[in-house]
């Protein structure tokens, strides 16, 4: 996953102001957030950027697919290899017969399932990165061979 | 011990994990959907994209024909070969072995070019090993070696090794349990073991378990290339101090060692101090089944020759195996059974197979079924049709059919041909 100081490097760092934030710095860490996107920065579009534009579009996978908790699962990456679905914190405290030992998920609250080859999510509203509570738990991140699930 | 499946679930025979907590929709006689089993197993248990019909020279022909042809080759072939297996039920395997016995054949399977020497050292009980089970309630230190099981066998971490909580392993993988991964380049497996992950040049295995059991007598480690000492040593402590270890043992190892010495070594070595077990990542369903059924019926388990017409006489050598026998041209008709050896061998060794007349049972077309001159479909084993196999690790799993089909099984096609005989 790309960070604050990566986005910037690919900026034209003019602090033009054009994309309605003060610094290019303020920019990147918006484009992390998905709050802006890409083309919101129109010097990006001169032929001088074009190869950073390029790169920031692939490192800037838009946010339509992720869900409420900001999960976005790469499904061309994933190859169900179930990781996360046995490492999730969640799924272990409310499956721990099941996912919590490496067998299929028995209980409906489960937050990650592996259905046709690909992870899924459902109750999102369980996650740990959900809510007032919430923490940055990273236990499905590190434990994907692919980097197929990314938070925004 | 033969594992007793829940009534809900079906195994998946995508590889040869086996995993037995599959869930499936069918409708009209189709599976649309699949629960749990990973990517590779999907696309094993949705079926063939390319389905093979029965054929004799090219021509569509009746199963029966098919049937009867492939019995005239083998009648005729001073010396057949039978080769494959590894993606057949036990049953269809011993009446393969019993096929071969009757009409006096070469028969050898994938683990002679495989995990063959780990397999037979486990067999001739040379090297410990233990269930996956065990490794799922006792491990605390993993080590895959020259494997990456997360594109061969991708839920072994999720459902056996690294990540389950266990009997004695509550805490899983953040607190209980270590895993280190050694190869030559940082693959998928590697990535998730971090900085446990130990990258060494290629063909320098032996030179690094030297070393290692080195570091586990307390000497200072030295490899003839640039690797850290203080590193080898702290992997040595781990795997000094581990309480139930296992080492799983991929094909990158098995290829650059000429011998398995290195490895009974220091599988001794680490004995003496620790516990350590050791479970080859064998890649077919049911390759570990045909090396366990020959070995019971000849004492070798695999490249073996029946004499015609003498049940009792086998010989049994390198020679015999694919690549030796097709090198020398020693065989003049091949019986291949749910593999594709001219993808999988080198050309210079296949050209062979090229010039004797191939029988294909298989339930997907293959570039050897194209090359064949008798082709004839079977049921898709695991889906189609029930049986046992045998684990990676030696538990039988036993399977029923999913859905239901009028193509006859490998086991059936063999006792059919043997009928014809």
């Amino acid at each position: 996953m790309a960070n604050a100081m990566e986005i910037y490097q690919l900026l034209p760092k003019t602090n033009c102001k054009e994309c309605g934030k003060s610094t290019c710095m303020a920019f990147a860490v918006s484009l992390l957030s998905r709050e802006l996107t890409v083309d919101d920065c129109p010097p990006l579009k001169d032929d001088k950027f074009k190869a950073n534009y390029k790169k920031l579009s692939d490192m800037i996978v838009p946010a339509e697919g992720a869900s409420e908790s900001g999960m976005i699962v790469h499904e061309d990456k994933c190859f169900g290899c179930g990781n996360c679905v046995v490492a999730c914190p969640v799924n272990v405290a409310e499956d721990s017969l099941g996912a919590g030992i490496g067998r299929a998920p028995t209980s409906d609250k489960v937050i990650l399932r592996v259905e046709d080859g690909i992870v899924r999510t459902s109750n999102v509203h369980d996650c740990r990165r959900f809510g007032e509570n919430k923490i940055l738990c990273n236990g499905c991140i590190v434990t994907c061979p692919t980097e197929a699930i990314e938070f925004v | 011990m033969v594992i007793l499946l829940n009534e809900n679930y079906h195994v998946c025979t995508g590889c040869a994990l086996l995993c037995d907590d599959i869930e499936v929709v069918i409708d009209a006689n189709v599976i649309t959907e699949i629960k749990t089993a990973c990517r590779k197993g999907v696309s094993r248990m949705k079926g063939c994209n390319d389905p093979m019909s029965p054929t004799v020279e090219g021509q569509q022909v009746d199963i029966d024909v098919a049937i009867g042809a492939a019995a005239d080759i083998l009648k005729n072939s001073e010396s057949p070969l039978i080769f494959g297996l590894g993606n057949s039920t036990d049953g269809a395997q011993k009446k393969a072995i019993e096929l071969a016995k009757h009409i006096g054949a070469i028969l050898d399977d994938t683990s002679s070019f495989c995990q063959g020497p780990t397999l037979e050292a486990i067999f001739n009980d040379k090297i410990k090993s233990c269930t996956l089970d065990d490794v799922r309630n006792k491990a605390d230190v993993i080590v895959y070696w020259g494997a990456d099981p997360s594109n061969s066998h991708p839920r072994h971490l999720s459902k056996f090794s690294y990540f389950p909580r266990g009997q004695e392993r509550q805490r899983g993988w953040e607190e209980d349990r270590t895993m280190i991964s050694i190869d030559i380049r940082k693959s998928h497996t590697a990535k998730i073991s971090g900085d446990k992950f130990h990258q060494i040049p290629l063909q320098a295995d032996e030179e690094f378990i030297d070393a290692l059991i080195d570091a586990l007598s307390g000497k200072v480690p030295k490899v003839p290339f640039e690797y850290d000492p203080k590193r080898i040593l702290e992997l040595a402590n781990i795997m000094k101090n581990a309480r139930f270890g296992i080492i799983f043992v991929g094909l990158g190892l098995v290829y650059s060692l000429d011998n398995m010495d290195p490895i009974v070594k220091l599988m001794d070595k680490l004995n003496e101090l620790s516990n350590f077990h050791l479970i080859p990542m064998v890649g077919h369903y049911n390759m570990r089944g045909f090396n366990q059924n020959l070995f019971n019926e000849t004492g070798h388990l695999n490249r073996v020759k029946f004499e015609k017409g003498n049940n009792t006489k086998v010989q049994h050598g390198a020679e015999f195996s694919i690549v030796e026998s097709l090198n020398e041209k020693k065989v003049d008709a091949a019986l291949i059974i749910g593999s594709d050896p001219l993808s999988s061998l080198p050309r210079a060794v296949a050209d062979h197979l090229l010039n004797i007349p191939i029988i294909t049972i298989d339930p997907c077309e293959t570039f050897t079924s194209r090359k064949a001159k008798v082709t004839i479909p079977s049921a898709l084993s695991g889906v189609e049709c029930g049986g046992s196999a045998i684990r990676m690790d030696g538990e039988e799993v036993m399977f029923e059919p999913i859905i239901e089909t009028t193509t006859l099984s490998d086991e059936e096609i063999l006792t059919r041909i043997m009928e014809a005989l």
